[in-house]
């Protein structure tokens, strides 16, 4: 159990300070995205792409988040059955 | 629903105290999705319509924050090896027919009874499918902790001895979770019941989960693991629906994914320190209390469609709150479990391995 993975401090901060910027945008571009991510019809694919892009985004993310709390899975394998 | 709406006129002004409500809903609601596979969704429909959200809007959002936070979370329970894609994919094609029905179903007790009666159908299927399936996941759970054996392999039910024994040529599918061949004549109508229980109360989970348990046989961690692609189809398809019909409001969606998807992650290493019958517990408890939530709001659209005698308005506004206060209560209840067994496992592996490191000399 001695080997230390290193923590990913980088990679996090990086795709924080990603995550925080589409935040930012989202909520001071209100009117603009109700106006056309609401629009329906071919315009669907807008809150569709919005979705994906901020769950890859944010997903690593809250992730790393928590490697780097040290919150991990537990080491030993569960046997699943 | 037919024609898209005018979209700004249902979307509501938000303010910082909303923002907040909603990422910390959404922390919770996540936080036991990761773990059970579903959850969540019953209080942040509810949690948008009282900030003034059209119902609509609200389960279009709802379903939007859906499908990305159950594809992080599927992600991150196929690395522990607990995901079966083929039967997530399979159950979840199916799910998708049972949704687009359920959906239509709704529609037209809506157009024949209204919004009260569509309500009382919504809280009758709540309240009759959670007394079932909950109950028998609880006593389930509450035999394994009784018996003190709560390591022992899972067994797999009788009835889903006699499913995987059934051979149907040309239908037969071989199932990693389930280790065993399985016809898509039994998968397709559990698909569909989830779906159509998603549809009616948000959370096709609460069947979707046991079936795969009791009815296919698959371990509890794997099934709990594989609604989450079960979740991630059924969501897509649906977002896109309601997308389609300009009724998703993308800020309230992406607010809530922020603070879920802090709670997936959480959930979803939590599973890797407990035992399974752990799932069970979580979940049991969850629908039982929720039974009792929405069984307190039958009595108010009985009398809202006039079958009993008329309910005073001050009552009906008591009964609402007393109701939405349990939901909370049944999902921060379940986020309870799920941590303190996760911290309750980091401990007992910290002390294994300061035990082994002091057997090795190490210390």
């Amino acid at each position: 159990m001695s080997e230390k993975k290193k923590k990913p401090y980088v990679k996090m901060i990086f795709m924080g300070i990603i995550s925080a910027g589409m935040y930012a945008a989202l909520l001071l571009n209100q009117d603009f995205l109700n106006n056309y991510f609401g629009r329906g019809g071919a315009y669907a694919f807008l809150p569709i792409a919005a979705a994906f892009a901020f769950s890859f985004i944010h997903g690593s993310f809250t992730g790393d988040f928590w490697t780097v709390l040290g919150v991990e899975a537990a080491k030993k394998k569960r046997e699943v059955r | 629903m037919h024609e898209t709406v005018n979209a700004v006129a249902n979307f509501i002004n938000l303010d910082t105290a909303n923002i907040i409500y909603l990422f910390l809903v959404g922390f919770v609601g996540g936080l036991v999705s990761g773990f059970i596979g579903s959850g969540g969704a019953f209080v942040l429909t509810p949690a948008m319509m009282s900030m003034g959200v059209p119902g609509l809007v609200a389960v279009a959002s709802n379903m939007c924050h859906k499908f990305p936070k159950a594809l992080i979370g599927s992600l991150k329970r196929a690395k522990y090896g607990q995901v079966d894609v083929k039967l997530g994919i399979v159950l979840g094609i199916s799910a998708e027919a049972g949704v687009l029905y359920g959906a239509h179903i709704q529609e037209g007790i809506k157009k024949s009874f209204g919004e009260a009666g569509s309500n009382l159908y919504v809280s009758v299927a709540f309240v009759v499918v959670l007394a079932i399936v909950g109950i028998f996941v609880l006593l389930d759970a509450w035999k394994t902790y009784r018996s003190g054996n709560t390591n022992a392999e899972e067994k797999v039910t009788k009835l889903a001895k006699w499913v995987q024994s059934i051979n149907i040529p040309g239908t037969m599918v071989h199932f990693k979770s389930l280790n065993a061949r399985i016809s898509v004549l039994f998968t397709i109508p559990l698909g569909f019941a989830t779906g159509m229980l998603a549809a009616t109360i948000a959370v096709g989970g609460f069947v979707g989960v046991p079936s795969m348990i009791y009815v296919l046989g698959a371990p509890s961690l794997m099934a709990s693991a594989t609604e989450l692609v079960i979740a991630f189809v059924m969501g897509l398809g649906g977002s896109l629906k309601y997308a389609m019909h300009g009724l998703v409001d993308i800020r309230l969606a992406m607010i809530i994914l922020a603070g879920s998807l802090f709670g997936i992650q959480l959930g979803a290493i939590g599973t890797t320190y407990v035992k399974p019958y752990m799932i069970k517990m979580v979940m049991g408890t969850i629908m039982v209390i929720v039974l009792f939530s929405r069984a307190l709001m039958v009595p108010v659209y009985l009398s809202q469609l006039h079958l009993i005698q008329e309910i005073g308005e001050g009552t009906t506004k008591l009964l609402k709150n007393v109701s939405f206060g349990i939901m909370i209560f049944a999902l921060v209840l379940g986020a309870f479990i799920v941590l303190k067994a996760m911290w309750q496992g980091r401990k007992a592996e910290r002390l294994q391995h300061a035990g082994e490191a002091l057997g090795h000399g190490k210390v």
